[in-house]
């Protein structure tokens, strides 16, 4: 366990709305490795990005607190350390990317500027030539072309794929332990994601870093990452290595998903297997298994009580009475191609 | 299915529509430029069929798509839907004509009236065409709610007391309302959570085979297209570059471009994780394309003759689908695997 850099421990954060104190991540555990690739899926509304935004603290105040849990970086616990201690942390140590970039990038500065400004912050002792040299640099290490001429450019005069290429290197400028990218490829085309992709997993060999990546494509998951946490309306239901989770899901929930994405393979036209209903509204929770409403194996158990997170093997677990009685798995809208492993 | 294609006689019928946005710019706002958003189309869609329309941002899709409504009136072409020349159409003529095509939008949020509650949007299509007295409204209504899978006890309510998959049902009522021959579907499950979006696939699945529907549906999504269409258009900066049935084109692409889109697609297995290059580079601005071939600049296979001259769309010899068409100079080159 040793080379565990970052450990989540019954993570719980709420907002307060006028509805209520509304617990968006409610009680969430996982680790992350060094070096590896974890990934955290699930829809709108699950909690996966408010858990990025517990871990780098930047929930939106007053509305948003984390209620209770331990986050451990290093041996060092976050949720209660000082401000200035944790902005030491945030950007040097962990950093973030996030969906749209535009809205992160601000729009009156130079793209030199802004990716300068993250030297001049961290390494004051670095002169203005340096921090040209530093940022030049950069730019061209996330691919940017003509970096030399973006650098005196306004973000809206680079594509989208471009802007995210620069908040890539403004966001490993201090080559942290972690990057956190928060759905960093939804809003891109699928030959720009794929460069994208290829960006991140090319630097994250080359730096060594550990990578948590937000998304609800359980495909971008498949091409990246080494273990997956699965969540749904604010909890994780389930934890595995990537492949144990494609080829053994355990939780109805990631059988649902994995088999209602049509793919290239799915019988043409004809009715694709759904996940029933919606998901319950946080401020009207069952006593039990969340996802029993829309569960084809729910039974009377189901809600009575939340049910607890069953171990399958030591790095693989799941949030359901039955984890371990569901029938053995047989992927139905993929056809071709899963016999190779 | 291409010999039932041909049997058929097409209800729509696209031919060289091109579709030109002026760039006002300077002092006197003079016309400084133009987006060739459409620069050229030509496709058709066979009554009760669904022509897919796939293409990154920027494509030129969405254009199409409201080209052929007359939402825009085209910079030239020729748009027929049931024999009628859409084109020409004087405004009674055309408001009578849109009871027989529809849209459905990517976001059903911004497209329903939020101060209007479900059965006012609902009513909404009938008052404008004057069909059907008031009580004859009240009866249709839920009915035609509950055909797209909401009680009717939710006819009185908000758009905004509802999820983006029921507002996307709602939008799907309100567009089969007046029983259309033809409804454009743009990205109307892009915005939307996997779990749902197969709900509204099977949804509109389901009504084409009641209804008889021919869908235009346009998507940036491979597989979802993949799955719904019959025919499949894949745009690049204005252009069709390959035009074949659903199953021919991902088997059997012949266009580099529509080879990368598919390579590019992460396929949730990871015992498929890919290490082929990806597609480098941009889109160019749709203002100023480059010559020749438009994809020239990003593609592997690109000579001299790819600068100079417009590929134009030709059929792909020896393949499976007799009229699958594509433009490429080096089609015979590239090959086909």
């Amino acid at each position: 366990m040793n080379d565990v850099i970052l450990n989540v421990e019954n993570l719980t954060t709420a907002f307060d709305t006028e509805e209520g104190q509304l617990r968006a991540v409610d009680d969430v555990s996982f680790f992350l490795r060094k070096g590896r690739n974890l990934g955290i899926v699930g829809e709108s509304g699950c909690g996966k990005s408010v858990t990025a935004l517990s871990i780098m603290r930047l929930l939106p105040k007053p509305a948003g607190n984390i209620l209770s849990g331990k986050i451990d970086f290093k041996g060092t616990e976050i949720i209660s350390l000082p401000a200035g201690d944790m902005h030491a942390i945030r950007g040097n140590q962990i950093a973030m990317i996030f969906q749209e970039p535009m809205t992160a990038l601000n729009p009156v500065h130079t793209i030199g500027r802004q990716v300068g400004e993250i030297f001049s912050l961290h390494f004051p002792e670095m002169n203005d030539s340096d921090i040209r040299k530093a940022s030049l640099e950069m730019l061209k290490k996330v691919g940017i072309p003509e970096p030399l001429k973006r650098m005196t450019e306004y973000p809206h005069q680079i594509s989208g794929g471009m802007r995210q290429r620069v908040m890539i290197a403004m966001a490993l400028a201090c080559r942290p332990d972690i990057l956190i990218a928060d759905e960093p490829t939804t809003a891109l085309d699928v030959t720009i994601q794929a460069q994208i992709l290829n960006l991140i997993r090319d630097l994250q060999a080359e730096t060594g870093m550990s990578v948590i990546f937000i998304t609800h494509d359980l495909g971008v998951i498949a091409e990246l990452c080494d273990e997956v946490v699965v969540m749904y309306a604010g909890q994780v239901v389930e934890t595995a290595p990537i492949r144990e989770l494609f080829h053994n899901p355990r939780h109805p929930y990631t059988r649902g998903l994995l088999t209602s994405i049509p793919t290239l393979d799915s019988a043409h036209k004809k009715p694709l297997k759904v996940i029933h209903g919606v998901v319950p509204s946080l401020d009207d929770l069952p006593a039990g298994c969340r996802f029993e409403n829309r569960c084809p194996h729910a039974r009377e158990i189901c809600s009575t009580a939340p049910p607890p997170l069953v171990d399958i093997n030591p790095n693989h677990a799941a949030g359901c009475y039955f984890a371990k009685d569901l029938t053995p798995w047989k992927p139905v809208n993929t056809g071709s191609g899963d016999n190779n492993g | 299915m291409a010999e039932m294609d041909t049997m058929t006689q097409p209800l729509l019928t696209v031919e060289d529509l091109k579709m030109y946005f002026p760039v006002y710019g300077g002092v006197m706002r003079r016309r400084v430029a133009q987006v060739y958003a459409v620069d050229g189309v030509s496709f058709t869609i066979p009554a009760g069929r669904t022509l897919g329309l796939v293409g990154e941002s920027g494509c030129g899709k969405t254009t199409v798509g409201r080209t052929i409504l007359r939402l825009y009136r085209p910079t030239s072409g020729r748009v027929s839907f049931d024999g009628h020349n859409i084109m020409t159409l004087d405004r009674g003529a055309l408001q009578e004509l849109r009871r027989d095509m529809q849209i459905i939008f990517q976001d059903p949020f911004e497209s329903l009236n939020g101060r209007h509650t479900i059965q006012e949007i609902l009513e909404e299509p009938f008052r404008i065409h004057g069909i059907g007295s008031s009580a004859d409204r009240q009866k249709r209504v839920p009915q035609l709610l509950e055909r797209v899978g909401l009680s009717r006890n939710t006819l009185t309510r908000f758009p905004h007391e509802f999820s983006g998959g029921q507002r996307q049902r709602i939008g799907i009522a309100r567009a089969i309302a007046l029983e259309p021959r033809l409804v454009v579907c743009d990205e109307p499950v892009s915005a939307l959570d996997v779990s749902i979006q197969s709900q509204i696939i099977n949804l509109l699945l389901e009504l084409q085979r009641g209804m008889g529907l021919s869908y235009l549906f346009i998507a940036h999504d491979l597989a979802v297209v993949k799955h719904i269409s019959d025919r499949i258009a894949v745009m690049y900066l204005g252009r069709i570059v390959e035009y074949a049935d659903a199953a021919t084109l991902y088997a059997c692409p012949r266009h580099p471009y529509t080879r990368a889109l598919i390579a590019a697609i992460p396929v949730p297995d990871p015992d498929a994780r890919k290490d082929q290059p990806v597609l480098a580079g941009d889109v160019p601005s749709p203002m100023n394309p480059p010559s020749g071939c438009h994809f020239r600049t990003r593609c592997p296979y690109a000579v001299e003759r790819c600068r100079n001259e417009t590929p134009g769309l030709r059929p792909v010899p020896n393949g499976p689908d007799e009229q699958h068409l594509a433009a490429c100079h080096r089609l015979e080159e590239i090959g086909a695997s």
